[in-house]
């Protein structure tokens, strides 16, 4: 990921916003200049729900450079419908199961060696457990 | 000190990574000879996608969360205090600021002074809404801890920490009744630029340093409110080990039961920045409307910030999300030193 490209999207790496079409209602995540269903060109910020459900995933043999292992990757449905592609943190991979619920947390996602810059962005962990209040 | 308008706590949020180091796995890779038993017996280790930056966004997305009303926009101030923030150069704030929907038109910048780093953001934070410049104020207090592989502080340099966000006492969970500062110039800690690990001053450690500032600034706060320790109903101390917050808090004539809620080294060893803050957000996770919280904190160089909480019955209504114990709860340990010191970026593959 370069630089112009992480500041550019930061806004959908932070708060997982895209951009809803005003004309049909389509929402595109990551945001794009234009409508893939209409081809218009008013577009509002649309934020996704944090929330969703593993819709399938997969464990990356060998992690792509600047990323830590292991390198879990998912389909999550989120809550309001769409299917984004995400790392998985805070879970061992053999206890990941299609259907678990999970929610975003904003992790390193690249670092581009000792010295440059980090990237910063969306993953999906199980909620942390609640226990009873005392 | 007091402000012009009254301030409190509006929302808060606390966090613990998940993985623990059990105090054990790091004397067997050492085998010190003749030591102590360890203060702790684990301790909290950041995730191999956390830092400062991370931990804190959560931490802030919770406070936030706890206060749906409030627009974060309204947000006039965010401060993240720490001593160990990812870039030299380069705000954490303006992160944090952003991914909780912030910025543009907000005040952020980093705050260092040792551990005192978040109490020192949350005055900060006290005059920016009491004087009335803004209508929030977020503070934060977070630390993934360093510490050189071997040395003593290796067995207690733990990470986490919390965010308090303050607004006008009318919209507050818990409102300040007051606050003090104290600090000389002692060599106790330190860490010099460049330097991976910091460095003891041994014979400043204790006594001139923890205790003589703790107990000073307590006992100038507790003057200045006219009130004793048993006034109060929960106790909240810097952490660097359990046994200096029994000591300092019975020198001060706080009970067991006192500190009891907001002493969460024992489970997690020290968070530096994060740790007086997160005890505080473990005392909030417990208090009753009408409860009284004292907190005092510590930051080698060396100073400490007290300030005196009243409970509201806004409380009750504020604890959406995680809480500390939650946290604490949920842990994955580490029991290999290899692993331990891969997750703490101390070997790694660039
Ligand atoms: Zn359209």
């Amino acid at each position: 990921m370069d630089l112009p490209r992480y500041h550019r999207l930061r806004g959908a790496y932070y708060r997982l916003e895209g951009r809803r079409c005003t004309g049909c209602g389509a929402v595109a995540f990551p945001p794009r200049p234009a409508c893939r269903g209409c081809g218009g060109r008013e577009l509002e910020v649309h934020a996704l729900a944090p929330r969703g459900r593993v819709h399938s995933f997969t464990e990356m043999a060998t992690a792509p450079r600047g990323f830590d292992p292991p390198h879990l990757m998912a389909l999550v449905e989120l809550e309001d419908g769409p299917i984004i592609a995400a790392q998985l943190t805070d879970i061992d991979p053999e206890d990941i199961a299609i259907g678990m619920e999970v929610e975003m947390v904003t992790r390193r996602i690249q670092e581009k060696g000792p010295h440059g810059y980090l990237v910063y962005g969306y993953k999906f962990r199980p909620p942390v457990p609640r226990g009873e209040a005392s | 000190m007091k402000t012009a308008r009254a301030v409190g706590i509006g929302g808060y949020g606390a966090y613990v990574p998940r993985y623990r180091v059990p105090t054990a796995t790091i004397s067997a890779a050492w085998r010190p000879h003749g030591a102590t038993k360890p203060a702790v017996a684990e301790k909290s280790v950041p995730g191999a996608d956390e830092d400062v930056v991370t931990m804190a966004i959560e931490a802030g997305r919770t406070a936030l969360g706890r206060i749906p009303e409030l627009d974060p926009r309204t947000i006039g101030a965010v401060w993240v205090g720490s001593e160990s923030k990812p870039y030299a150069v380069k705000p954490s704030a303006t992160v944090v600021a952003e991914a909780l929907g912030i910025t543009p038109a907000t005040v952020a910048a980093d705050f260092e002074f040792a551990c005192k780093a978040g109490s020192e953001a949350m005055q900060t934070a006290v005059a920016f809404v009491g004087s009335g410049m803004t209508e929030a104020a977020l503070a934060i207090g977070m630390d993934t801890a360093q510490s050189r592989p071997g040395d003593a502080l290796e067995y207690t340099a733990g990470c986490g920490g919390a965010a308090h966000l303050f607004v006008p006492a009318d919209q507050a969970l818990a409102v300040v009744e007051g606050s003090v500062s104290y600090v000389t110039d002692t060599p106790d800690f330190f860490r010099r630029e460049g330097a991976a690990y910091p460095e003891h001053g041994s014979r400043f450690t204790g006594e001139p340093s923890y205790f003589e500032h703790t107990l000073a600034a307590s006992r100038r706060l507790l003057a200045e409110l006219g009130a004793q320790a048993g006034d109060f109903d929960h106790a909240v101390f810097h952490q660097p080990v359990p046994k200096f917050v029994v000591r300092a808090s019975e020198e001060l004539g706080f009970t067991a039961e006192q500190i009891r809620h907001g002493l969460v080294a024992p489970r997690m060893g020290n968070a530096y920045s994060g740790s007086s803050l997160l005890g505080l957000a473990a005392v909030l996770d417990q208090a009753r409307p009408g409860e009284r919280i004292f907190f005092c904190s510590y930051g080698s160089g060396a100073g400490s910030d007290a300030f005196a909480f009243h409970v509201t019955e806004r409380i009750d209504e504020r604890r959406q999300g995680a809480r500390v114990a939650d946290y604490l709860d949920r842990r994955r340990e580490i029991t290999d030193y290899g692993h331990y010191l891969r997750l703490r970026s101390k070997i790694r593959r660039d």
